[in-house]
């Protein structure tokens, strides 16, 4: 790609040298190629996006620029001038300033002594404050990035603790913003201002570089855009000049489904009754306040909403497991059959045996052992099963054949069931983990983020695997973060926000804007499910209002 | 992710740091005035050069094996069971008790009696710091060393007020009854025609310790239980999520591990001293920790290093009884042992991943 940099013009004049260049950068883990002559250019005052499939090998160059890895070959040039960024210091210096996934914020501390840490003044912290609350005020009025300066970190919203960390990078006067993959915990209303936000930095010449996997976001906010593929930069093009189609087929090396193609739901009788399930976890705080839900057979219920309000709760509930120490009132009923919500009927075991399934939200921790080998996380809650079991012992050798057989039908590779469960990629782990809820043919699945930190093509797997089971007459409850794919595959989209049900729509008859504002806890009268033709003894929108 | 074969995982790295803390004994033999050679040749002609020897390296061995299996069975389930020494005392009391309060005829029938009893007090005196974890979250850690000390000071009691004969001036109990005396070694080895030992203490509790290797290596790996401790042990929230009880399987899990180190009980009161003296353990409930470190965890390098270590107290003793080597060094042999084999694996394993990695790179690229 040594074209690159003729290409891609920025805003900018494109003569002058760009804000950073990278030039054959390679980098290798053990026998892991992470990245392979890799180079790109950033011309100033733009928004760069970079986007790639998990494990593309787009953090490794990222750690590559704020000086956490050395790179086994290459060159970096910021403004033009060659520099070897050994450390994080080296790059902050440089003007390279990084916005984190998971934030690295002290969860205690102000606003104001987040964003002096590390760059005090002197031993009193008091002329550092003074002067940092004076840059944070005349930030703020510039790039609309407004925040409380005395409010403790811990205090503030998701949205908010991430403009700390944009206001911490531009506190050590960074020119070069990276941001990996921001939007990922934010509400559509959030990203919508962090984009505002962005521009506003462009505009005013700053150069950002957005490590996504989100095409829409790509398309909405960059100038230009990187693909990145098995370590390799496939292409650089301007964003104007390109589809989603287009680099969704460059990210995965072939032509890529978008949409998911399904029939309309044929919901049959009811499989899970849900009435007033409320619960209280053991700080005292009520993480479900009142939860009515229905799900027929035959049909996908999504439930949409930002992460951390109730939907984890919910599903472990219904999984069996409730949080430790957490009391749990209300009525479910599984096929007319009351499920018990403490006490000793409720028990994962239990309920697997009853007929649910559940592909838990974080496969790595719950899913899987990641050091159990495949065949032995094929058996991974389900080690009561008889046709496991021979007597006292394990019958590892069916174990292992079942287990062949699985990773055959779902296209799990590497093929080799002996391999440790980490040592396969994110989107073969949940194969394995799907595989072996799906093929129990549960009455009820439980779907917690079915897709997260899975490659495109898993994804497109994954969920018409999803469609295929609602198809075969089972009741499916899908949690997900990602309201593209809530709306790719629900019947029903059910919205949470703060342990409660905002309302549910259907797919077809809503926008994101309107599912974005359920989500932010604004609850509206008009367009009701009822109204849009649902039976209204599947509706629960909350009159009641909000606390 | 590439790995470096297992035979080097299991078999090189432990060698490597064998021969490194042995070369830094020799510096430190030397550093004192003494022929590192012949410190050498003393303790393999001590431990190893005689049946008399083999002997007395397998008697120690056979403590090792059930301590290390003991740390083993925690250490799966991710629990760091450091109570073996007080398991192991206790186990002594439940044998004591077993000999010496119920009519016993024959040793056959001794044997399982009181491996029950060794069993049941080593797996009682683990129920309560297992059940303050399970329950209530105290570090089992901290509670398994507390409960050494309380052994320790229990066991003195019952010994000096309860169990010693009247008129004795030794806190200790009687002599077992000679019915209930095991077969050492030496009388099964005759008993087929074989002149081997004199008056050693190794006995039939050997073989015992080499089944226990076997049936636990079956638990851990071949049952439903042991595919759930060791659930358990990688991941908590996954154990519950698969609907495995972490409460249950905790207790269970130090129930068996406290039950290995009151098994040791056989060996050493039953099968030695054929009375239940004071400070029995003598320390082989931490050499357990040891051992199952440098044997992976894993009941057949858990055999070896007890082997191992069997012959390192045996050749240490003779050191100390033939040269002038003080016997405080052979402890420091015996921690540098520990410290490479155990604490500083990483030292001699990583270096090795890289070199297997770049072999294996180098042979590859050839293929390309």
């Amino acid at each position: 790609m040594t074209t690159a940099s003729d290409m891609l013009g920025g805003r900018s004049d494109t003569a002058a040298p760009a804000a950073i260049e990278l030039r054959g950068i390679s980098k290798a883990f053990g026998a892991v190629q992470a990245n392979r002559d890799i180079s790109l250019s950033v011309p100033r005052g733009t928004i760069h996006g970079i986007i790639g499939e998990n494990g593309a090998g787009k953090s490794t160059l990222m750690s590559i620029l704020y000086g956490f890895y050395k790179p086994d070959a290459g060159q970096i040039l910021v403004g033009g001038q060659p520099i070897s960024i050994s450390d994080s210091q080296t790059a902050i210096r440089a003007g390279i300033g990084m916005v984190f996934q998971h934030f690295k914020l002290v969860q205690n501390f102000t606003v104001l002594e987040n964003i002096i840490l590390g760059v005090e003044d002197g031993a009193l912290l008091r002329p550092s404050l003074s002067k940092a609350r004076g840059v944070l005020k005349q930030l703020a009025a510039e790039y609309q990035l407004n925040v409380d300066p005395d409010e403790v970190v811990e205090n503030l919203s998701v949205g908010h603790q991430q403009r700390v960390e944009i206001l911490k990078a531009l506190y050590r006067q960074a020119d070069i913003l990276i941001l990996d993959e921001p939007t990922g915990v934010l509400t559509p209303a959030e990203a919508d201002h962090l984009f505002r936000i962005l521009k506003g930095l462009r505009d005013e010449g700053k150069t950002i570089i957005l490590i996504t996997h989100k095409l829409r976001e790509i398309m909405e906010i960059t100038d230009n855009v990187s693909v990145m593929r098995r370590g390799e930069m496939v292409a650089s093009v301007r964003t104007a000049e390109t589809s989603p189609e287009q680099l969704a087929e460059l990210m995965v090396g072939r032509k890529v489904l978008l949409s998911v193609d399904k029939q309309p739901a044929r919901p049959q009788a009811p499989v899970l009754e849900v009435r007033g399930l409320t619960m209280v976890d053991i700080d005292g705080v009520e993480r479900l306040r009142g939860i009515d839900l229905d799900i027929r057979a035959g049909e996908i219920l999504g439930i949409a909403g930002v992460s951390g309000n109730g939907q984890t709760q919910l599903l472990e509930i219904l999984g069996g497991y409730p949080e430790k120490g957490a009391k749990v009132s209300g009525d479910v009923q599984l096929n007319g059959a009351p499920l018990p919500l403490s006490g000793r009927g409720c028990d994962a075991g239990q309920r697997r045996r009853d007929g649910v399934g559940h592909i838990p939200e974080d496969r790595q921790v719950e899913g899987l052992i990641m050091d159990f080998t495949a065949w032995e996380n094929v058996a991974f809650g389900w080690h009561d099963a008889p046709e496991f079991n021979k007597g006292w012992l394990m019958d590892n050798d069916a174990i292992r054949r079942d287990a062949q057989a699985k990773m055959e039908r779902f296209d799990v590779r590497p093929r080799d069931c002996h391999l440790a469960a980490r040592n396969f990629s994110g989107g073969n782990q949940q194969k394995i983990v799907v595989a072996r809820e799906i093929e129990r043919n549960p009455d009820l699945l439980l779907i917690g983020q079915p897709t997260r930190g899975v490659d495109i093509g898993a994804i497109e797997f994954i969920h018409k695997q999803i469609v295929a089971l609602r198809d075969a007459g089972k009741a499916i409850l899908l949690v997900s973060v990602e309201l593209d794919e809530i709306l790719a595959l629900s019947d029903r989209v059910a919205v949470m926000f703060d342990g409660r049900i905002m309302g549910e729509r259907l797919p077809g008859q809503t926008t994101t804007g309107e599912l974005g504002l359920l989500m932010a806890g604004i609850t509206d009268t008009q367009n009701t499910p009822a109204e849009a033709g649902i039976p209204p003894e599947t509706t629960h929108d909350m009159p009641e209002g909000r606390a | 992710m590439d790995k470096m074969p297992k035979w080097a995982d299991v078999i090189l790295t432990p060698l490597i740091s064998l021969i490194l803390a042995m070369g830094i004994s020799a510096l430190v033999i030397l550093a004192i005035g003494e022929s590192p050679w012949e410190a050498l040749k003393t303790m393999v002609q001590g431990a190893l050069g005689s049946s008399y020897g083999w002997g007395f390296t397998l008697y120690y061995a056979t403590n090792f094996i059930f301590t290390g299996l003991a740390v083993m069975v925690a250490y799966h389930a991710s629990l760091f069971n450091i109570g073996g020494e007080g398991q192991a005392a206790m186990g002594g009391l439940g044998v004591a008790l077993v000999l010496l309060y119920l009519p016993l005829p024959h040793w056959g029938l001794a044997l399982p009696a009181a491996m029950i009893g060794a069993a049941a007090f080593g797996a009682a005196w683990a129920f309560i710091p297992a059940i303050l974890q399970a329950k209530r979250g105290s570090h089992i850690v901290i509670t398994t060393i507390m409960f050494n000390f309380i052994a320790a000071a229990t066991l003195n009691y019952v010994l000096v007020n309860l169990l010693r004969p009247v008129g004795s001036m030794d806190p200790a109990t009687a002599r077992f009854p000679a019915s209930t005396n095991l077969p050492s070694l030496t009388d099964m080895a005759a008993a087929i025609g074989i002149t081997w030992g004199r008056n050693t203490p190794a006995n039939i509790t050997f073989l015992v310790a080499v089944l226990a290797c076997f049936l636990i290596w079956v638990l851990i790996w071949r049952t439903r239980l042991g595919y759930q401790i060791r659930a358990l042990g990688r991941s908590e929230p996954g154990a519950v999520y698969a609907g495995i009880s972490p409460v249950r399987i905790t207790v269970i899990a130090m129930l068996i591990s406290g039950g290995l180190a009151g098994l040791m009980a056989i060996n050493n009161v039953m099968g030695e001293a054929e009375r239940l003296v004071l400070n029995a353990v003598e320390g082989a409930g931490f050499i357990g920790i040891a051992v199952a470190l440098m044997g992976r965890n894993h009941p057949l390098g858990i055999l070896l290093a007890a082997l191992l270590f069997g012959f390192l107290y045996q050749g240490g003793g003779e050191l100390a009884l033939w040269t002038s080597i003080p016997r405080e060094l052979i402890v420091v042999i015996q921690a540098l042992v520990i410290l490479f084999t155990g604490a500083l694996d990483n030292m001699v394993r990583m270096p090795l991943e890289r070199l297997f990695l770049t072999m294996k790179r180098t042979s590859r690229g050839a293929v390309k």
